[in-house]
Order: structure tokens, then C-alpha cells, then sequence
């Protein structure tokens, strides 16, 4: 019973919040791995991606390695026992290589990122577009300038094929295949993403951007990103990502690495909205070496299940690591959400600032690591996580792990819990606002002085998506 | 009557426990009310019953706005239909700013995609500030959160100077107040009075109503006016005490 009433209110959320992501146009497809993981699948992308030995190696390793991995239900959720690995399509493919001009993309394609506003988002304020549309970009373009300084901005498949120099090195090494299942899984069947090199001292002004549409049913989203910001250079790299609703579950898992080496400074924004039938199951992680910056600022509205916790290894002296995290865990939703911050150098400093809402029966997971070895001296972190319930059903639960040991370093940990009142939501109605409209005042109040720290296009996305949560959350 | 605040026969509970008897009260466009009465008679549940409180049960009767029935609306409904409520203890909404909030309130107002004017906007919201003697800054403040009572009351006259309502309630606005911050509360809503907007000021005390003079004083027991008169009838209530409403109102 409890089964199904979930399914219901995940169905009721579905209606009303995904207005701009939930539709579809007919697709057919030019290439199909078929339903199902086995090493002929593996093979079968590999091939048609004309692959080197060493990626189709890469791939199988990492096969036998998902193979062999438990699902790790035992420290997260049995929901993940709900995910049918054999009923999955692993790879689907309209071309191969992706487009410089939005006339060139089929029209059928075009007509979807249209409606989602990407065509226009690049004219006013981007430096450059990836569409990913299934597997594989079907647009890819980036400004002239940025392409005479250096700057390579393409996917996995082109990025190891026409620049191993510099890809190679770092691919897989920030998150091994074995890192966990589903770092695995995407090391075997990884297809699209962003492949990202920025010259030394380059410094990239406005934002490069990638966007990913999920819109097949019974699919799984493997996109694979690797960033490689050289000395002294700087870049900010957003994604935002939709798919349509469907009453099947519908899988992403995205691996990406970020590399930030000495006093280069990379700031990755995500912005999804993924309909209620996702898993969204990612691993982040990014190294900054001397003087580095990395900075994590994640948005997860959606999905049915979202686990996820960027990392910063500051590997270099003086390297900063930074995680601005929202989450908003809608009815029939789990956001398992947070951050690690492993300091491995002298003087580095970490941030974590972890903001999660939990309307309806929706339930928000806060896990956070935290490592400062003895040996090290001056390291100091600070965590703040503070978790909104709107009303009595929701639940929240906090799980920072932290690990700091010598004489010289520092940690500072606060943690709240906060509720909507039925007071608040009656003093702001006595004000002529809808409940709907109450609610996402009071839910934009409690991410207000996080959002301000957003590059503004996003911050106002944002403020759009969780007011059409909020409106659909009441009756 | 069309223009007129009637309340008629009203019966309300909050749970089990009957609080309003057959109320009784019109408050005509243009003139001010004054409801005077001990702790626990039903003041303020008369001002949250009016609003729609989701905790007040409505047992029986009418509250007309302007000929409209109020009762039984959600309390945004009631809100944009021209009631306001000043309340006794205004909630604290972080994060969200004054200026942000009355904002959001006015924009409810209007038809949907009517643009907003934000320069005519902050010059009024900037005057209306400075009436009330608010340091500008406080625009920018979290809506009551860490403020003062008195700073709290006088935001609430501000977002009531700024909704230009049809009627307002004022619950024991006066409360919390010391002397300077009771004229200057008292000074915007005189300013405010005129042909096109009806006050019901709740208070305990007579001293309210030496700042803002009444047309009517109500004087409330056990859930009903049992006494009412002109503005003298405050002073004949602060002379005489409660006492004398007890023994002499109630039982007639």
C-alpha cells in the first residue's frame, strides 16, 4: 500500500512542476545499443564511438568492477533496490557528431531545446553551448576568441581521440572506476558530456554551458565531464539538466572530474530539474592543487532519488574547496545530498554550506565528509547545514562525518532545523498572498543569502523553479 | 449597506470552546471603532475569525464587506478583498526582506502581468518610511525578524499604509510601545483616515485612543459588545474599571 500511495504523490508533484521540461517530441533513433548491460553493449558503444583499445579496455575493466560491487543499499537507501539495471537502454544516438550551427540540429531536436530556452541563453550571456540530447551533444559550439586562446571545449569522444595529451593524464585518475558502483557503471558505458581544457592564465568571462535532456523512456543518462583548468587560468562551467515525465524509472548517472592546478580557480554550477521518475546518481569530485580554487554550487529541485556529494581534494598549499548546496525534496522525493572535503596540504581551507527544503512527504539527507589529517597545519573548515521542513511529514537527517586531528587546525560545525509555521504562512495570506506564494517567499527567504553567492541568470532560474514547487506543493 | 463592515449574529470557537456570542458590529467606511474589554473576552479572536484563521471554527453568522460575505474564505482571499489586520505579534519571516515582502503583496493585487512600477514603488514605500520615522535601511532588513516590538508595530502600520486597505484592524497595536513610538504609530493611521477606509482599533487600554480619537467605542464581555457610545465612553471605562463592566454591563 505504502508503495503505491508513493507513487501517487510522486505523480500529483510530477503534474505541477514540470512545466517547461514535461514534453516530448517523437524521436527515432540512428544508433540503439538495445535494452539491457552485458560486455556486447559495452562493446557495441565503443565501437560505434571508433574508440581506441585502451578506452574499450578502460570500459570493460570497469564493467567487471560494477559486475562485482554491491549495491550500496546498506549506508543509503533501499530505493536503489528499485532500479532495474536489465530493463535499461544504455545507449541511444540520433548521429554522431554534433553540430556548430542551430539550423544544422534536427528540427525536432531544435524545436526541444528551443522551448527550454537554451538557443536564446547562449545569444544573451554564454561563452559556450554543448546540447546533449540521450547520449550524444547535438550542438557544440563556443565563441571564436575562446577557441584562438586555446580553449578546447568538446565531448569525451573527441576530447581522448583529438587531444590525448591532455585529456589522458587525467581521465579517470580524480574518480577511478572503482570508486563506487555507479562511478562504474558510467566508466563502462560513459557517452557525451564536456571535455574542458583552459590554457595557463586564461581567464574565461562568461560561463560555458551544457545542456542535458534525458528524453527517451527506460534510459539511462551516462554523461561523462573532465575539466582541466591549467596554471592561473579561471572558468565557470554550468549544466542544467530536464527530461520529460514517464512512469518508468528513468536513470542519470554522471561521473565528472574537475582538476584546478596551481591558482587556477573552477567554479561548477548545477542547476536540474529532473522529473520525479529520475535516479540521479552522480559522483563529483575535483582536485586543487597550490592555490587553488574549486567550487561546488549545486541545485537539486527533483528526481526521485538524487545521491550526491561533490568533493574537493586540495592536494597543493593553499588551496580552497568550496560547496554551496541546495536541495528540495519534493512529495515521494529523497534528496541524499552533501559534500566531501579531503585537505591533503598545508593552509587549505574548505566551506560547506548545505541548504535543504523537505515539502509533503519529501525527505532530505544531509552527508557530509570532512578530512584533516595530523600531519597537516593550518587547515580549517567550516560546514553549515540547515534543513527547512514545511510541513509534519517531511523528515530530515543530517550525517556529517567529520575527521580532523593535530593541534593546528580547525573546524566549525553548525547544524539547523527549521519549520514553516502555520503562523508565518497566515501572516503572509493576511498579506494577500496565495499559500502557494507564501511558501515560496519563505522557501526563497531560506536560500536567499546562498543564491546571492550564484551567477545571476541562475540565481533567477532558480528563484522561477522553486516558486513552481511551492505552487504546485498546495492543494 | 454597501459601504460597511457588518457583522451580524456570529458564533465562533476555537476547538470545543464557544469565544464569540452572537457578535454583533458595523463599522461604516470613513469612521474609526474602538473595541475596549479585559483579556480573554475575544478581542483578538474576532480579528482572526474576520481574517479566516484556519484555527477558528464559524459557527453561525455574517461578516458583509462592503455587501460581500467574508466568512468561509481563504485568508489571502479576504486580505486582497480590502481587510487588513494589524497583528498583535506579527510573525518573522527570514530572509525575506520588508521590502521584498510588501512588494510581493502588492504584486499579488494586481492582475496577473500588469508591470511593476518598482521606481514609484520604493519613492512611496521612502515617504511613507519617513513618516513613520523608519530609518530607510530597514528596507532591507528580514521582515520583523530581531526587530524591537515597537519596530514591529510600525512595520505593520507601514505594510498597512502601503495596502491601502478598505478596512483595518488594529489588534492591541498598542502594546509594546513606549510613549514616542505610540504617537508616531497613531500619527500614520490618522493620517490614513478618511471617506474610503473604516478602522476597528483593538485595545485594552484607554490610552491608545487619546492618539487616535474614535467615532464609536464598543466595550466587549464574553464574546459580545454589551456597551457601546462615543469617545467619552473610554474615559468612563478607564475611571470606573473593568469591575463596573462585570457587574453592570454584563448582567443588563
Amino acid at each position: 500500500m505504502a508503495e503505491i500511495d508513493e507513487n501517487l504523490a510522486q505523480r500529483e508533484a510530477i503534474e505541477v512542476d514540470r512545466s517547461k521540461g514535461d514534453f516530448k517530441y517523437e524521436e527515432s533513433y540512428a544508433f540503439d545499443a538495445g535494452i539491457g548491460l552485458s560486455a556486447g553493449v559495452v562493446d557495441y558503444i565503443s565501437k560505434v564511438k571508433a574508440e581506441e583499445p585502451w578506452i574499450r579496455e578502460f570500459r570493460q575493466k570497469a564493467l567487471k568492477i560494477f559486475d562485482g560491487l554491491p549495491m550500496p543499499t546498506h549506508w543509503a537507501t533501499t530505493d536503489l533496490d528499485n532500479i532495474k539495471f536489465e530493463n535499461i537502454r544504455y545507449y541511444l544516438a540520433k548521429g554522431q557528431k554534433a553540430v556548430r550551427t542551430w539550423e544544422e540540429v534536427p528540427d525536432d531536436v531544435k524545436k526541444t531545446f528551443e522551448r527550454l530556452g537554451i538557443p536564446e541563453s547562449e545569444r544573451k550571456f554564454l561563452a559556450g553551448v554543448e546540447a546533449q540530447f540521450d547520449s550524444e551533444a547535438v550542438y557544440s559550439r563556443m565563441k571564436e576568441e575562446l577557441e584562438k586562446l586555446g580553449v578546447i571545449f568538446c565531448g569525451p569522444t573527441e576530447g581522448l581521440r583529438d587531444h590525448p595529451e591532455i585529456f589522458r593524464k587525467w581521465f579517470g585518475k580524480v574518480i577511478p572506476a572503482g570508486d563506487n558502483k555507479f562511478a562504474a557503471l558510467n566508466s563502462a558505458v560513459f557517452s557525451g558530456g564536456s571535455f574542458i581544457y583552459i590554457p595557463k592564465g586564461v581567464k574565461v568571462a562568461q560561463p560555458l554551458q551544457a545542456y542535458f535532456r534525458i528524453n527517451a523512456e527506460n534510459f539511462g543518462q551516462f554523461e561523462r565531464t573532465l575539466i582541466i583548468a591549467d596554471e592561473g587560468s579561471e572558468v565557470t562551467y554550468m549544466e542544467g539538466c530536464t527530461a520529460p515525465k514517464f512512469e518508468t524509472a528513468t536513470l542519470h548517472s554522471a561521473v565528472v572530474e574537475l582538476v584546478a592546478l596551481k591558482g587556477a580557480k573552477i567554479q561548477y554550477v548545477t542547476v536540474q530539474n529532473w522529473s520525479a521518475n529520475v535516479f540521479n546518481l552522480v559522483t563529483k569530485r575535483g582536485v586543487a592543487e597550490e592555490g587553488a580554487e574549486v567550487r561546488w554550487i549545486d541545485c537539486n529541485i527533483g528526481s526521485r532519488l538524487t545521491m550526491k556529494y561533490p568533493g574537493v581534494v586540495l592536494r597543493g598549499k593553499g588551496a580552497r574547496g568550496e560547496v554551496l548546496s541546495i536541495a528540495l525534496a519534493n512529495d515521494g522525493q529523497h534528496q541524499d545530498t552533501g559534500a566531501k572535503m579531503i585537505h591533503a596540504a598545508d593552509d587549505t581551507t574548505s566551506n560547506i554550506i548545505a541548504k535543504s527544503i523537505s515539502v509533503g512527504s519529501g525527505r532530505s539527507t544531509y552527508r557530509g565528509l570532512v578530512h584533516i589529517p595530523k600531519t597537516l597545519k593550518n587547515c580549517r573548515n567550516n560546514t553549515e547545514c540547515d534543513a527547512l521542513l514545511i510541513n509534519e511529514h517531511s523528515r530530515t537527517d543530517t550525517y556529517p562525518a567529520i575527521s580532523v586531528r593535530g593541534q593546528k587546525n580547525s573546524v566549525q560545525h553548525e547544524a539547523s532545523v527549521s519549520k514553516v509555521s502555520a503562523e508565518q504562512i497566515f501572516y503572509m495570506m493576511q498579506r494577500g498572498l496565495s499559500e502557494g506564494e507564501a511558501m515560496s517567499l519563505a522557501v526563497n527567504g531560506f536560500v536567499n543569502d546562498l543564491v546571492k553567492e550564484f551567477p545571476m541568470e541562475y540565481s533567477v532560474e532558480l528563484k522561477r523553479l522553486i516558486e513552481l514547487q511551492m505552487e504546485g506543493s498546495v492543494g | 449597506m454597501p459601504d460597511s463592515l457588518v457583522i451580524k449574529n456570529l458564533n465562533a470557537s476555537i476547538g470545543e470552546r464557544p469565544i464569540l456570542k452572537d457578535f454583533c458590529l458595523t463599522v461604516p467606511k470613513g469612521e474609526v471603532h474602538a473595541i475596549m474589554g479585559p483579556n480573554g473576552t475575544g478581542k483578538s479572536t474576532l480579528s482572526k475569525v474576520l481574517a479566516g484563521h484556519p484555527d477558528y471554527t464559524v459557527q453561525s453568522g455574517s461578516a458583509l464587506l462592503d455587501g460581500e460575505e467574508i466568512l468561509g474564505l481563504e485568508p489571502d482571499v479576504v486580505a486582497r478583498a480590502g481587510l487588513f489586520l494589524a497583528f498583535q505579534y506579527p510573525s518573522e519571516i527570514p530572509g525575506v526582506t520588508i521590502a521584498n515582502f510588501i512588494r510581493a503583496a502588492i504584486v499579488a493585487r494586481q492582475a496577473k502581468g500588469t508591470p511593476f512600477d518598482a521606481k514609484a514603488y520604493y519613492a512611496e514605500l521612502y515617504a511613507k518610511m519617513d513618516a513613520l520615522k523608519m530609518d530607510r535601511k530597514f528596507t532591507a532588513r528580514f521582515v520583523n525578524e530581531g526587530f524591537s516590538g515597537g519596530e514591529k508595530k510600525r512595520c505593520e502600520i507601514l505594510q498597512l499604509m502601503m495596502l491601502k486597505p478598505k478596512y483595518a484592524v488594529l489588534d492591541e497595536t498598542d502594546s509594546g510601545l513606549d510613549i514616542d513610538a505610540l504617537r508616531i504609530v497613531s500619527e500614520g493611521v490618522n493620517r490614513m483616515r478618511g471617506p474610503d477606509t473604516g478602522f476597528l482599533v483593538i485595545t485594552h487600554y484607554q490610552r491608545l485612543l487619546e492618539y487616535i480619537v474614535p467615532d464609536r467605542v464598543h466595550i466587549m464581555w464574553d464574546g459580545r459588545i454589551v456597551h457601546s457610545g462615543g469617545k467619552e465612553l473610554a474615559l468612563e471605562l478607564e475611571a470606573k474599571g473593568y469591575d463596573w463592566v462585570k457587574t453592570e454591563l454584563a448582567s443588563a
